[in-house]
C-alpha cells in the first residue's frame, strides 16, 4: 500500500484556483447557453432547447465532480 | 450545517474547537488558510449558480413542450376595411387580451401586422410612416414597416408578424409568426 503524503497548502490553493478556473468557465458557459437558448425560443425556434438543455446539465454535473474532488481533498488529511 | 460540509481544522495544540480559547473560535480559520477557504466558498456559490442556470434551461424546455400542445390561434375580426386610412395605424389585442398588436396600412391594398411589443426590452413601439420605420422610444430601436426586419438599435430579432386575412367583411387575424 502506497502512502500519500498530505498536500501542503499552498499545494491545495493552487489546486483549488484550478478548480476555480473550471467551474467559473463552465457556468460562463452556461450562462451564454442560457441566453442563446431564451433568445432562439422567443423567436419560435425550438430545435435547440433539448439539445441546450443536454449541455447545461452535463456542464453542472462536471461542476458537482469538482466540487465533490474538492470536498475530497480535505477528507484526505 | 451538516459535519462533512465543516472545514476540518487542525489547531496548533492538538485540541477539538469547543476546548480552544474564545479568541479562536470567534475565528476559526487562520490566516494562511483564508483564501483557500474563499476560493472554496466561491466554487461552491458558483456551482449554486450553475444549478441555477440548468433549472432555468429546464423551465425554457418546459414551456417550449406546452407550447406544442396549443392548438392553431383564433381566427379574429380586428378592422373593417375602410377603417384604417392609408397611412395610418390601428391598435389591437391578439391572441390574448395583453398581447398589443399594430396594423399598419402602407398603402390602398397593403396591410401589415405586427406585435407592438419590442423585442428587446417590451416596450411598446409606434408607427413612423414618413419613414417608413416602427420606432421604439426607450431604447431608439428601429424596425422595417414592412417587414418588422430590425434596422438599428439594440433589437436583434423582429418582430412577430400577425398573419392577416382580408375578406370581404374586414380585415382577420388568424396567426403570429415569431422569427429569429
Amino acid at each position: 500500500m502506497s502512502y500519500r503524503e498530505p498536500l501542503q497548502r499552498q499545494q491545495k490553493q493552487t489546486i483549488v484556483s484550478g478548480v476555480l478556473c473550471f467551474v467559473g468557465i463552465l457556468v460562463i458557459l452556461q450562462l451564454w447557453l442560457l441566453t442563446a437558448t431564451m433568445n432562439a425560443h422567443l423567436g419560435g425556434d425550438n430545435s435547440v432547447v433539448v439539445p441546450a438543455a443536454v449541455a447545461s446539465v452535463i456542464c453542472l454535473a462536471l461542476n458537482l465532480g469538482l466540487l465533490y474532488y474538492l470536498y475530497q481533498l480535505d477528507q484526505r488529511e | 450545517m451538516v459535519d462533512w460540509l465543516k472545514p476540518k481544522m487542525r489547531y496548533p495544540d492538538g485540541q477539538p474547537l469547543e476546548r480552544q480559547p474564545r479568541w479562536r473560535r470567534d475565528f476559526p480559520i487562520e490566516s494562511g488558510e483564508d483564501a483557500y477557504v474563499a476560493r472554496r466558498d466561491f466554487v461552491k456559490f458558483l456551482v449554486l449558480t450553475s444549478a441555477a442556470f440548468v433549472t432555468g434551461q429546464l423551465w425554457i424546455l418546459g414551456r417550449a413542450i406546452l407550447g406544442r400542445g396549443r392548438g392553431a390561434l383564433p381566427r379574429t375580426r380586428i378592422a373593417a376595411l375602410d377603417e384604417v386610412p392609408v397611412g395610418s395605424a390601428k391598435m389591437f389585442a391578439y391572441p390574448g387580451e395583453h398581447d398589443q398588436c399594430l396594423l399598419l396600412r402602407t398603402a390602398p391594398d397593403t396591410y401589415h401586422g405586427f406585435s407592438q411589443t419590442c423585442t428587446h426590452l417590451a416596450c411598446a413601439v409606434t408607427p413612423d410612416f414618413e419613414n417608413n420605420y416602427l420606432l421604439c422610444p426607450c431604447h431608439h430601436g428601429y424596425f422595417d414597416m414592412t417587414t418588422g426586419q430590425p434596422l438599428a438599435g439594440p433589437p436583434q430579432r423582429p418582430l412577430p408578424r400577425i398573419l392577416l386575412e382580408i375578406a370581404g367583411d374586414g380585415i382577420y387575424a388568424h396567426g403570429v409568426e415569431l422569427r429569429t
